[in-house]
């Protein structure tokens, strides 16, 4: 058995797990990380990069098909496009491996040492690694937990045959005919769109009220009108049953107690994900935990001293450039530098279509934290680069404190407006006030002017509105 | 027009002069009759001045505090007369020269009302008169250092750089106040706190500050400051302390007030110490007085008449429970609640607030382990109740945890000797450790 010591051991290669080694490696801490899959986690290989990927294949195709249907309003006609999906996925597969080859080359330069292996921990400051070559024992100062999640499982829907999770969604051999969607979260929605796109039949079966519950109804009201233009039906109030034993169909109850079958090639089961906190001997440290996460302090350290933990294993928002900024942190202060989390805001981008952005509070969130607070709201309609890219559905709205102005959040629905997730987040991690975002000269034609003149309608003066 | 002067009406009680204690009014009012021009002081009564006529206010005659002579001129009003002149507009008037200043604000510039401005229903004439500043010493309006002001839990705003370079200096932002939009906290002002020194930096929020208030001490406080500085000045205080098991007492007190109804109310500590000064005045009559020193003559009073120290909102007032020797615990209770609650309203009447012949003082959880109370001139004794704890008392054999309780009370040595003095206060000690002993007659 090998042994190995370090300064500073990150367990798990995600966004969180990669960035604090690179970090820490940058600040001369000697690192190491272990990784049982692919370099770049879940965001990389089977979440964000990828989706993105298929869902850009997805718009395209659309585009192709409105076309070719004689359907756009600038006359703009085509043959009937054909995809060849096999190479859409290799294209996709090309992506992710340039980038887990990217993260391999960036913790190489910052001389962090790399072990591939499931690693489990023996105490506080000692994890074995089940390599190709035999266990390895590391022994650390301070130990880093970024394991990250997975996929929720239902019971009555365990994965396999017909029943996928968003993981194996991104690696089909080809679309689907029908798909059912059992959860309309963000994932399911990205998704569910996307296959609606390249021609599926697509369903989707919400517990709750209305989709994506976790966003408030008036952003989430363009997303709904365009996944009935997409033919997307959409089941609110509906719990899933099951697979019919014939397995091509999944069984459901709707909203008024009817048992339905909606026919499926395949079932995407998107309704969560959980931290992954078993398999890796966290048993042997009793650590305080918060709910099913790892319970963590503003400098994300857990209960027991030298041990730290990121990323999703701590609990939502479950976001990828949160566990960066943690990994970040978490570095630095191995590397004995002050720091603790200090964010305003976790911007929230939904891929879908129309996208929405949420950085900061919404109006009911800022009245509920007992802000008084003026609210200005701009419609897409009246801008002149949304009406110029044929995309006009959707707007911006903005939440500041009524006595100062201090903008308190900002959300957006529209056509490409996750960009504008940048502007949003500066603006309100620098604390600026309704009259900083009014005062500021954006570029015109762009969707941001929406930005600046929702400003100007909370301060009552909006122009072009 | 006519001129009618407003003299300061005898306002009963025997009194030739009375202390201003608040005008209503100012000079350029229009005031309509019954309208209130000011309130004077009597002894302990405070009474209002109504205005007889309608008219104009033109002059008025004494400032807060000063002391008006029954029948003086308190104020003169122009009337409408058989000149029929109409009065000049309000906003012409000069600034009141006796203006209540509470609502002036601190710095002093002298606002000029624009003749142009016609009054509006939020600014009424009245306060279209330009508001005398409040009277500050020099460097009283010096901008103070600005300290946070956030709401508790509230995150301090700042950048992201900002927030680094705090943190990089070992430095709280929560210390620092913001001059940015919306209190945001800037490079400057983390740069201006740095700069400051480690002295700054070990004693961070803390800064000097200059300013003296003037407050004029009128009315009730007046009154309370002459009694003090008279009873103080006159009379040689002998002060006793002596310790008080109250357990037994306490017992009682909670059996008795498992069940209060309207006619027995839960009863404080204070009846049973009244009951027991009932008794114990009984037995030493010489300290039921009122020494008229200037005279050199002790009056005895048969009737036994409490004077009980009570907190208001305007300050100390002194109530009085009337002949204590004729009411039994409850009577006491139920006739403390009353008076107590009329003085803290201010609904006391001057009969109620005077005649004791002997004084409690009691300040209940804030009592302090002893105190030093001041008689209640001309009384020759005061009782004092100290807080109430529980402390270890050793019986001879073990300590014992009891409830102990502090009397403190003062006497006028020049008519007192300290041997009465400790009898009675030996005797209250016997009475209130032994409660059974307060409701035996005889």
């Amino acid at each position: 058995m090998t042994e190995i010591t370090c300064k500073l051991l990150v367990i798990g290669a995600g966004p969180g797990g990669y960035v604090c080694a690179i970090r820490a490696g940058q600040l001369g801490l000697d690192t190491v990380i272990v990784e049982a899959g692919k370099l770049g986690g879940t965001c990389l290989n089977v979440g964000c990069i990828p989706s993105k990927a298929m869902i850009h294949v997805a718009e395209e195709y659309e585009k192709a098909a409105h076309a070719a249907a004689g359907k756009t309003p600038f006359g703009l006609t085509a043959g009937a496009p054909a995809l060849d999906f096999a190479k859409a996925v290799a294209w996709k597969d090309g992506i992710v491996g340039r980038l887990n080859n990217g993260v391999g080359g960036l913790l190489r330069k910052a001389k962090v040492k790399i072990v591939q292996g499931r690693a489990r921990f023996r105490d506080g400051k000692t994890v074995v690694v089940d390599t190709e070559t035999g266990p390895k024992v590391i022994r650390a100062e301070r130990i880093v937990i970024a394991t990250g999640s997975g996929p929720v499982e239902l019971p009555f829907l365990p994965f396999g045959g017909p029943v996928i999770s968003s993981t194996e969604a991104l690696s089909l051999a080809e679309v689907p005919q029908r798909l059912a969607v059992v959860g309309g979260g963000y994932i399911g929605l990205e998704l569910g769109i996307a296959f609606a796109k390249l021609g599926s039949r697509v369903t989707i079966v919400e517990a709750q009220g209305r989709i994506l519950p976790l966003y408030d109804a008036e952003l989430t009201a363009p997303v709904a009108k365009r996944l009935t233009a997409l033919g997307v039906e959409v089941l609110l109030g509906a719990k899933a049953r099951g697979v019919a034993l014939s397995g091509d169909a999944l069984l459901v109850e709707t909203a008024d107690g009817q048992e339905r079958r909606i026919a499926a090639d395949k079932i995407l089961v998107t309704v969560g994900r959980a931290p992954v906190t078993s398999g890796i001997g966290l048993e042997e440290l009793v650590l305080d935990m918060d709910g099913r996460f790892i319970r963590i302090n503003d400098r994300c350290e857990t209960s027991m001293r030298g041990i730290f933990a990121i990323g999703d294993v701590t609990g939502e928002p479950m976001l990828a450039h949160r566990a960066m900024a943690q990994g970040e942190m978490v570095a630095e202060i191995a590397a004995g530098l002050p720091r603790a989390w200090d964010k305003r805001a976790i911007p929230a981008v939904c891929f879908t279509d129309p996208e929405i952005v949420s950085v900061g509070l919404s109006p009911d969130e800022a009245a509920r934290a007992g802000h008084e607070v003026r609210v200005g709201q701009f419609p897409f309609a009246a801008n002149g680069r949304a009406m110029t890219r044929d995309g006009e559905q959707g707007f911006v709205r903005i939440v500041a404190q009524a006595q100062n102005g201090l903008v308190l959040g900002i959300h957006a629905v529209g056509c490409g407006v996750s960009e504008l997730s940048t502007a949003f987040g500066l603006a309100i991690e620098m604390g600026a006030t309704l009259e900083d975002v009014a005062g500021t000269i954006h570029a015109h034609p762009t969707l941001g002017e929406g930005f600046q003149e929702a400003a100007l309608k909370a301060l009552g003066h909006a122009i072009h509105i | 027009m006519a001129e009618r002067i407003i003299k300061l009406p005898d306002v009963g009680e025997g009194i030739a002069e009375a202390e201003l204690v608040e005008w209503h009014v100012k000079v350029g009012d229009i005031i309509r009759e019954d309208d209130l021009l000011a309130a004077v002081m009597t002894d302990k009564a405070t009474v209002e001045i109504p205005a007889p006529v309608d008219g104009k206010v033109t002059w008025i005659g004494a400032e807060i505090g000063d002391t008006v002579a029954i029948g003086s001129a308190l104020v003169k009003l122009k009337v409408a007369g058989e000149a029929g002149a109409e009065d000049a507009p309000a906003e012409d008037a000069a600034p009141a020269d006796a203006e209540a200043s509470e609502h002036a604000p601190a710095s002093a510039p002298v606002p000029v009302v624009p003749p142009a401005k016609p009054p509006t229903a939020d600014e009424p004439p009245r306060a279209m008169t330009v508001p005398r500043p409040t009277k500050t010493l020099s460097g009283a309006s010096a901008p103070a250092p600005a300290l946070p002001r956030r709401a508790p839990g509230e995150r301090p705003l700042a950048s992201p750089a900002v927030r680094l370079k705090a943190r990089e200096a070992g430095l709280d932002l929560r210390q620092l106040a913001g001059t940015g939009p919306a209190g945001r906290i800037l490079h400057e002002d983390l740069d201006a706190f740095l700069l400051r020194g480690p002295e700054a930096e070990r004693k961070p929020g803390l800064a000097e500050k200059t300013g003296i208030s003037e407050i004029k001490v009128v009315g009730l406080r007046r009154k309370i400051a002459e009694k003090m500085a008279l009873s103080k000045a006159r009379i040689p205080h002998i002060t006793i302390v002596e310790e008080v098991d109250v357990s037994a007492l306490e017992d009682l007190r909670a059996v008795l007030n498992k069940k209060p109804t309207p006619e027995r109310p839960k009863l404080t500590l204070l009846p049973f110490l009244m009951r027991a000064m009932a008794k114990a005045l009984a037995e030493q009559p010489n300290l039921n007085a009122l020494y008229d020193d200037e005279a050199g003559i002790v009056r005895q009073h048969a009737g036994i008449h409490l004077g009980i120290a009570t907190q208001t909102p305007g300050g100390l007032m002194v109530p009085v429970v009337k002949h204590a020797e004729a009411r039994d615990i409850f009577g006491c209770a139920l006739e403390l609640n009353r008076i107590a609650e009329r003085a803290r309203q201010g609904t006391a009447t001057r009969d109620e607030l005077t005649g004791s012949t002997i004084t409690i003082t009691s300040l209940g959880a804030m009592g302090g382990i002893a105190t030093t109370p001041v008689i209640n001139h001309p009384e020759v004794a005061i009782v004092g109740v100290n807080k109430m704890m529980v402390r270890p008392v050793w019986d001879g054999t073990t300590f014992v945890p009891r409830k102990m309780m502090n009397l403190s009370s003062s006497f006028d040595h020049r008519v007192v000797d300290g041997w009465d003095a400790a009898v009675f206060v030996q005797r209250l000690k016997e009475l209130l450790e032994n409660p059974a002993t307060l409701f035996i007659d005889g």
